[in-house]
């Protein structure tokens, strides 16, 4: 249909058809007020304030819910026009507290600002005022909702975007008030976003509540270091202090929303465990110290370790990392003398590393998954790891499409699943070779595969889609056949001509595959002469030494009990970190602190391959400096060559500079399956809070996991598992892996574990005395 | 010829210093306007912007609720507030500091405060003797407000019908 001509203000405008007048005014800049509407949600137009002239229309009309019509003319500041959103304001203002001085949103309020234009400074009003009494909706949201104005949008964000119907509006005219029915906290890891649509004072941030001004703060824009989609954010702040983070409209990652992740993760900031000096260790004790002693002792303390064997040198880095900071600490790994370098933490499976892409991402827009008519998700709690993935999913199926599961938990998720396998780990392979023979037809190699009516069922849905998207998860990485489980997916991929998205660790994993952080290629995907040990393998062959780049060992490795046995080994450990941290403390030499995400400046490459570059915005804590900084003085100390970059732009130009050296596309053959190794595993998924050390330390996200998960540290499993073992909820068991002591816990009973499998999360202090994320386990009363 | 006659004789009848004791007498036996600073004190206005106090009200309650008006207001940039939730969830600083070193007393604080709790009192004779006296803490303030109380009450009750 061709564009309609409207007049707005005069102002000759065209319009595409069904689009409402507030769009295209919108479009046009011109403001009309408004507090129900937001572009991204539903069209309610239940606070009139938008009430707009319309040539022969006897009465204003509302600009949010109008649609355009040919020749049509509207003035949205004619004296009717201003008259309405006036009676409307003088409404609004009735039941509205004047308490705007201690009131947050005070400065960035919508219905204070409007109040400016349309209100009148004086009421005709001499009733009571309305008083609703508040809510506690949990440790990141402070409602005051005598404030609210019923504009609903934060009932239509849970109920359209985030999927979860957790607000919701009860009674009518002056008796409506929005609450969530039975006093309980929000579970949706996207609530925050309740705080920026609020147009007043009613919904505000707990963690920020009174503490600043929005006119004191300083905004800057930055990025989210908490998922692999790297949501864009501004990060506000005051005298140098990071008090806030709110979303960045960006339209191809985040639209206008952001995790509760990463909106207040910006507390663990401010944490006491925060390391503000240098520290060394003189003799086994603890010294506080300066830069340059710190630095020259572990530049003596690795020369020592390199003069007798450089490959007993080994390095892991944070996938959290920038790319300046991991290319740097790569290259002096490298120019070291060793080739043992690695960020893929929580892995354990690397036996086709050589045929991974140069940066392990999603290779598609997220428009795409929504645009999707068939997702299968492998091992992936796409909506615990990446909320705001997990909306573009929710989108693709409100738009009909097929959303598929091969996943380890059963878990309560924000959209529509058409099938679901929810498989133990040990059984993880077996089920998508089962959806692959299903699809391909017999192998020769696959004769022992038996095909569930289930799997055939996504075989069909897979096969009848025209445009599918598979994506592999957080659990299908870590997983200990995950190679096996990324060849059969690229082998059901091809089956149905799907693409593969992988959803990965951290915020740039991408990045630090680019960055050359991994054993067996440099940067740009340069070959190396000799591959070095992976992650895993560090550990477990122990290193003389190591250096951790923001790395806690004990809750961001894949196996904490095999990184502490070689952390206690190793003869000198270079520990760079944001935090404290019982492992480091206990074993490192040399403490360096550096800088967290707002201090630094540096370039995160996300899923999608976009490489964002965001400037450091806020002091870093106490002696804290920027690691890029670290690194190139350390190098410098170690006489190594080409560390002289004075910014982080010019690391990044020295990445860009080398030349991308092509890949072999892998061959594709046919996956053989390995024979199942257990009868019990462990599901070690890392909780909605725990991935990561600043998350770690944020403190209202902490209190909000332990409500919504419950009590982490402890076995859950299926009833009837539990039945069968004879054991009653909150009785502790003893749970062991491998050679290793067991660790004894509480027992759980939970729906949503497959019942040959536990779920243990990992990244807890209470459960790193484990060892394999999804290994077998044994469990003893 | 005849100015200098005068000028002669008045320079022998020493009539200038005649004229100039007149004088001398006149404001010595005239009532005197001296004021014994500071046993005695001249009236000041009730307007008089002089130190900074904070005010609480009959209950005790401070009346301060760090909207933070008076620190966004202040020209001289004068005024630091840090807030948060006080134990009971209400709205309190936890740090108000006015430096007096940059203080231009304008009474724009006084103006922009929704509760009347930051005031410029009438008093305006105070000193420092050491380094750091010049920052006027919570304390200090909430301390002058509560040893004025009643001057600054009468003061404002005066000054009302013209507001």
């Amino acid at each position: 249909m061709s564009d309609i001509e409207i007049e707005i203000d005069g102002k000759p405008l065209k319009a595409k058809p069904n689009s409402m007048v507030m769009q295209v005014a919108d479009e046009a800049g011109i403001y009309i007020p408004r507090f129900c509407y937001h572009k991204h949600l539903s069209v309610a137009a239940n606070c009139r304030m938008c009430l707009v002239e319309v040539e022969k229309s006897p009465k204003p009309l509302p600009a949010c819910a109008t649609p355009v019509t040919p020749g049509m003319k509207v003035l949205t500041r004619s004296p009717k026009a201003m008259a309405a959103q006036k009676a409307v304001m003088e409404f609004l203002l009735i039941n509205h507290p004047l308490d705007c001085p201690i009131c947050d949103q005070g400065g960035e309020c919508e219905l204070q600002d409007l109040s400016m234009g349309y209100g009148s400074a004086e009421s005709y009003f001499t009733e009571g005022k309305r008083a609703v009494k508040d809510q506690d909706i949990g440790p990141l949201i402070a409602t005051d909702m005598t404030r609210c104005i019923q504009c609903t949008r934060c009932v239509r964000f849970g109920t359209e975007v985030a999927g979860q119907r957790e607000l919701g509006a009860v009674n009518r005219g002056e008796h409506m008030k929005i609450t969530t029915y039975i006093e309980r906290a929000l579970h949706s890891e996207l609530s925050g976003n309740i705080i920026d649509l609020c147009p007043v004072g009613a919904l505000t941030s707990k963690p920020f509540r009174f503490t600043a001004r929005p006119w004191e703060l300083t905004q800057y824009p930055s990025v989210a270091v908490h998922d692999c989609l790297g949501s864009n954010i501004y990060v506000h702040t005051r005298r140098g202090d990071v008090m806030r983070v709110v979303p960045r409209e960006n339209e191809a990652i985040n639209l206008t929303w952001i995790s509760d992740r990463d909106r207040f993760s910006y507390e663990g900031l401010h944490h006491i465990d925060r390391l503000a000096k240098p520290w060394i260790r003189v003799d086994r004790r603890w010294q506080e110290t300066d830069w340059s002693t710190a630095l020259t002792f572990a530049a003596r303390g690795l020369q020592r370790v390199i003069v007798s064997d450089p490959k007993q040198l080994g390095a892991l880095a944070s996938p959290n990392a920038t790319l300046e900071e991991l290319y740097l600490l790569q290259k002096l790994v490298r120019q070291l003398g060793s080739p043992s370098i690695d960020h893929r933490l929580r892995q354990v499976d690397f036996a086709d590393q050589d045929d991974m892409p140069m940066m392990p991402g999603l290779t598609m827009a997220m428009k795409d998954i929504e645009q999707s008519d068939a997702i299968l998700l492998v091992g992936s709690r796409i909506q615990q790891d990446q909320p705001i993935a997990a909306l573009r999913v929710r989108q693709a199926a409100l738009n009909q499409a097929h959303v598929l599961a091969v996943n380890m938990m059963d878990d309560d998720v924000c959209f529509q699943q058409t099938v679901k396998r929810i498989v133990a780990p040990h059984q993880f392979v077996n089920t998508l070779a089962a959806i692959a023979k299903a699809l391909i037809g017999e192998q020769p190699e696959w004769a022992e595969i038996e095909v569930t009516e289930h799997d055939s069922i996504i075989a069909t849905h897979l096969q009848n889609s025209k445009k599918a998207v598979i994506l592999v998860g957080l659990a299908a990485f870590n997983h200990p056949e995950a190679s096996h489980i990324r060849r059969f997916t690229q082998c059901i991929a091809k089956a149905c001509g799907a693409k593969v998205g992988f959803l990965t660790d951290g915020c740039n994993a991408a990045g630090a595959w680019l960055a050359g952080a991994i054993p067996h290629r440099a940067a740009q995907a340069h070959p190396v002469s000799e591959v070095g040990l992976n992650a895993n393998t560090m550990w477990h062959e122990a290193r003389k030494a190591y250096v951790l780049f923001n790395v806690e060992p004990d809750l961001d490795c894949a196996n904490p009990v095999a990184a502490a046995h070689a952390l206690e080994q190793a003869e000198f450990t270079v520990a760079f970190s944001v935090f404290q941290n019982p492992l480091l403390s206990d074993y490192a030499h040399v403490i360096l602190p550096i800088a967290a995400f707002t201090e630094t400046s540096g370039t995160f490459i996300n899923a999608m391959g976009d490489w964002q570059t965001i400037k450091g915005m806020a002091s870093p804590y106490g002696e804290a400096r920027p690691a890029w900084k670290v690194l190139r003085t350390l190098a410098n100390l170690l006489h190594l060559e080409g560390f002289d970059h004075d910014s982080t732009e010019a690391v990044r130009q020295e990445v860009e500079s080398i030349s991308v050296h092509p890949l072999q596309e892998n061959t594709g053959s046919v996956p053989v399956l390995k024979a199942s190794y257990a009868a019990l595993s462990r599901i070690g998924d890392i909780p909605l809070y725990a991935g990561d050390s600043l998350v770690r330390h944020a403190k209202a996200l902490q209190a909000t996991q332990s409500i919504i998960e419950g009590e982490l540290a402890a076995v859950r499993m299926h009833p009837a598992l539990a039945a069968a073992l004879s054991l009653k909820p909150l009785d502790k068991v003893t749970v062991k892996q491998g050679r290793y002591h067991g660790i004894r816990l509480p027992v759980i009973l939970d729906q949503r574990v497959p019942e040959q499998a536990v779920y243990i999360p990992a990244a807890l202090a209470a459960t790193n005395g484990l060892s394999e994320l999804f290994g077998s386990i044994e469990i003893q009363k | 010829m005849m100015q200098r006659l005068i000028q002669f004789i008045k320079t022998f009848s020493l009539w200038e210093l005649v004229s100039g004791l007149k004088l001398t007498g006149r404001y010595l036996f005239s009532r005197k306007i001296t004021v014994q600073y500071p046993e005695e004190k001249t009236p000041t206005s009730p307007r008089f912007r002089g130190i900074h106090a904070l005010r609480r009200y009959p209950n005790g309650e401070e009346r301060c609720i760090a909207c933070k008006l008076c620190e966004a207001v202040c020209p001289a940039l004068a005024i630091t507030i840090e807030a948060e939730p006080r134990f009971d969830g209400s709205r309190r600083t936890t740090l108000y500091e006015i430096d007096l070193f940059k203080c231009v007393y304008c009474g724009f604080c006084e103006e922009s405060c929704p509760v009347d709790s930051i005031v410029l009192t009438r008093f305006h004779d105070y000193h420092m003797e050491h380094r750091g006296e010049n920052i006027l803490t919570k304390e200090k303030l909430l301390a002058i407000g509560d040893r004025y109380e009643t001057e600054i009450a009468a003061d404002r009750a005066t000054d009302a019908r013209y507001r």
